[in-house]
């Protein structure tokens, strides 16, 4: 009933052509690009891998074995673990998620200066100088950081020259270089959420509470973070996304030894043409960091709604 | 609660790279006094508020309260407690948690904060509201909110930053009643910030007049509206008539101003602005609408003028007048159920009576 009425509002505030054209556009979207896809992916994971001549015949039935792979591997008996995988699995997953914490701990102080000296130039133009970067491809960027973190690279050189070390450390190896590249790879969607939330926090609230005697680190926890937590939580959420499924930052930054999920998925897609087994091994990404995502969401008390602010 | 405490400005001049904001304020506030800053926006009367509260430091000169020099005390460690404009509630904390935060700070337990929570919301007549959030309360409500929690922290000044414009007008009309109430009750200080002489003058034992930084005048509100020293102060608080002449005579606290046009005027001279006048001089003569009545009274005190317009509020009549070139006149008269005053385009002489016009020095009138 009351959903009628939100349309109906919409139709008399639009007229009925300019709100069918948008309704059709929304609609568009939400079929081909997000149900769509997301629904052949899955029908996909539930699929053996068979020859173009096979597909739609007798042995073309749905099966789960795609993810018993993940779990046990190419083992029928299914006695032995695909602990190779799972551990990739695993460390992709808590390595995006240290990867947020370390992005959120370096935006908070940066976007609380930004957001409550308003309206300076200098601020102006931090901003657009924090931007800039971002307009090189990301794949360019992972480049150069592998240019900055090699055996010759400006860290090493900069690192002797000082006597710290006399051989050249090896960032890439040591995954320093990955984790460096993901948290830059995408802290401006974790600064950009926390920069507007603390924006809009009004200045008299800060002034109020030390009036009232507040030291700083009780005006932060009772009043700009729970204010903040929006904006915080919606680029936690992005980062975390984003990093457990990026591609590229592992690809060019990553170890020799050290692979990255997505990096299976591409294997599995790309170089196995197991289209079935990389689906699987995507939804199971998908789904493992909707669930972290919740329950993180769960734990510090935050609602869909305020996210979408 | 604390007790009425002293608050001294001494020569505070403040200023922001060139703009002077504040210009040599010299103010004593009574302890236990409601003492009112008046003027426009802008005037740095704002800005004197947070030179006491100590989120600014005064360029030059002393703020002292209760005797003590506040140099170097930031506002988290002044016995004052400041009530913003917009009430600065915070808008995820509940009325309790708000109104307690000042305790929260020094570490009180939530069973004690509690307790003085409730005392606090049965005094603002807001029992058993503790619980909601500020935005389930009305404008009135979170008005009181703000005053439970400034009081909380037993401050022993109260500063209040313009907290009633956001109401509307019956709204204030009672919260100025209660705020004067409460003052009285708790018996502290009260620095009070406003662009409104209704409240300025209901309220206050004592009233600053500012303008454009520099305080014309100080004293009750009985004071500033009948003996302004200013031009300004006349033009600003309350609805005055002003004329401008040369000043023939003057004889010991009256002046007989020459007003072109009208011919001699008979006023007091303001007590502040004495030493400034002197026979020949230019000045200006206030006298206020209400003074002002139909018929003809004695020399230097009758005017004549032609019937503009009129207009009836309510509970009074104004009848515009134009006296001849000069500025128009206003003349108020209270509603006692007599007909039409008298016809528009119609010549009619108007009296005051004795001391009802005050004689200062030329100066600038307030904007309106």
């Amino acid at each position: 009933m009351k959903r009628k009425i939100i349309f109906a509002d919409f139709f008399r505030t639009n007229g009925v052509l300019m709100g069918s054209i948008l309704i059709a556009l929304v609609g568009f979207w939400l079929v081909f690009l997000v149900i769509l896809p997301q629904i052949s992916m899955l029908d996909y994971s539930f699929r053996f891998n068979l020859p173009p001549a096979q597909q739609g015949g007798p042995r073309d039935v749905y099966t789960l074995s795609n993810y018993q792979h993940l779990l046990y591997g190419s083992d029928a008996t299914h006695q032995t673990y695909n602990t190779i995988d799972l551990m990739v699995f695993l460390r992709t997953i808590v390595a995006a998620i240290l990867v947020t914490i370390f992005d959120m701990i370096l935006c908070y102080p940066l976007a609380y200066f930004l957001g409550q000296s308003r309206g300076s130039g200098f601020v102006r133009l931090l901003v657009v100088l924090l931007i800039i970067p971002y307009w090189i491809n990301e794949i360019l960027r992972a480049f150069a950081l592998r240019i900055i973190f090699g055996d010759a690279g400006m860290i090493n050189e900069v690192l002797m020259f000082l006597h710290l070390t006399r051989e050249p450390i090896d960032f890439i190896r040591q995954d320093v270089a990955l984790y460096a590249g993901l948290g830059y790879a995408y802290i401006l969607l974790m600064l950009f959420p926390m920069y507007n939330v603390i924006e809009s926090l009004d200045r008299n609230q800060i002034e109020a509470a030390r009036d009232m005697g507040a030291s700083w680190p009780r005006i932060h926890r009772r009043i700009v973070i729970p204010h903040a937590k929006p904006g915080i939580a919606s680029g936690c959420t992005m980062v975390f996304m984003l990093s457990a499924g990026a591609l590229a930052a592992p690809q060019i930054l990553g170890g020799p030894s050290s692979l990255w999920f997505t990096q299976l998925v591409y294997q599995w897609f790309n170089n196995s043409l197991n289209w079935q087994q990389g689906a699987a091994y995507a939804i199971v990404l998908l789904v493992s960091t909707i669930i972290i995502v919740l329950t993180f969401m769960r734990i510090f008390k935050v609602s869909m709604g305020d996210i979408g602010k | 609660m604390g007790s009425g405490v002293a608050v001294n400005l001494e020569n505070v001049w403040i200023k922001f790279g060139d703009f002077v904001a504040v210009r040599d304020a010299n103010v004593s506030i009574n302890g236990g006094d409601f003492f009112s800053f008046l003027g426009p926006s802008g005037c740095g009367k704002t800005t004197i508020l947070r030179a006491v509260s100590g989120f600014l430091s005064p360029s030059q000169g002393r703020v002292l309260i209760g005797g003590k020099d506040m140099a170097g005390i930031g506002p988290n460690r002044r016995p004052t407690a400041l009530i913003f404009q917009n009430l600065a509630l915070f808008p995820l904390m509940k009325v309790w948690e708000n109104i307690t935060f000042s305790m929260e700070v020094k570490g009180a337990s939530a069973a004690e904060r509690r307790k003085r929570a409730d005392e606090l919301l049965d005094m603002i007549a807001l029992g058993g509201q503790g619980d909601k959030l500020p935005s389930e309360l009305s404008g009135g409500q979170k008005q009181r909110v703000a005053i439970a929690r400034a009081l909380c922290a037993s401050p022993d000044v109260l500063l209040l930053d313009e907290p009633l414009s956001a109401l509307d007008l019956k709204l204030r009309q009672h919260m100025r009643t209660e705020l004067r109430a409460i003052q009285q009750r708790v018996g502290i200080t009260f620095i009070y910030i406003t662009h409104d002489q209704g409240e300025a003058l209901t309220m206050s034992d004592n009233v600053a007049v500012m303008k454009a930084g520099v305080i014309d005048q100080i004293g009750t509100g009985r004071d500033v509206y009948d003996l302004p020293s200013t031009a300004f102060v006349a033009s600003f608080v309350g609805e005055n008539n002003m004329f401008r002449g040369k000043i023939l005579r003057i004889d010991g606290d009256s002046a007989q101003v020459d007003v072109a046009g009208i011919g001699p005027l008979v006023g007091r001279i303001s007590p502040a602005a004495s030493a400034q006048l002197d026979a020949g001089d230019e000045a200006m003569i206030f006298i206020r609408p209400e003074a002002l009545a139909p018929g003809e009274g004695e020399a230097g005190r009758t005017l004549n003028a032609t019937v503009v317009n009129e207009e009836f509020e309510g509970n009074a009549f104004t009848v515009y007048l134009d006296a001849g070139g000069n500025a128009e006149i206003r003349m108020s008269l209270a509603n006692t159920g007599q007909h039409r005053i008298a016809e528009r385009g119609s010549r009619m002489a108007l009296h005051f009576p004795a001391g009802k016009a005050v004689v200062v020095p030329v100066g600038e009138l307030a904007s309106e």
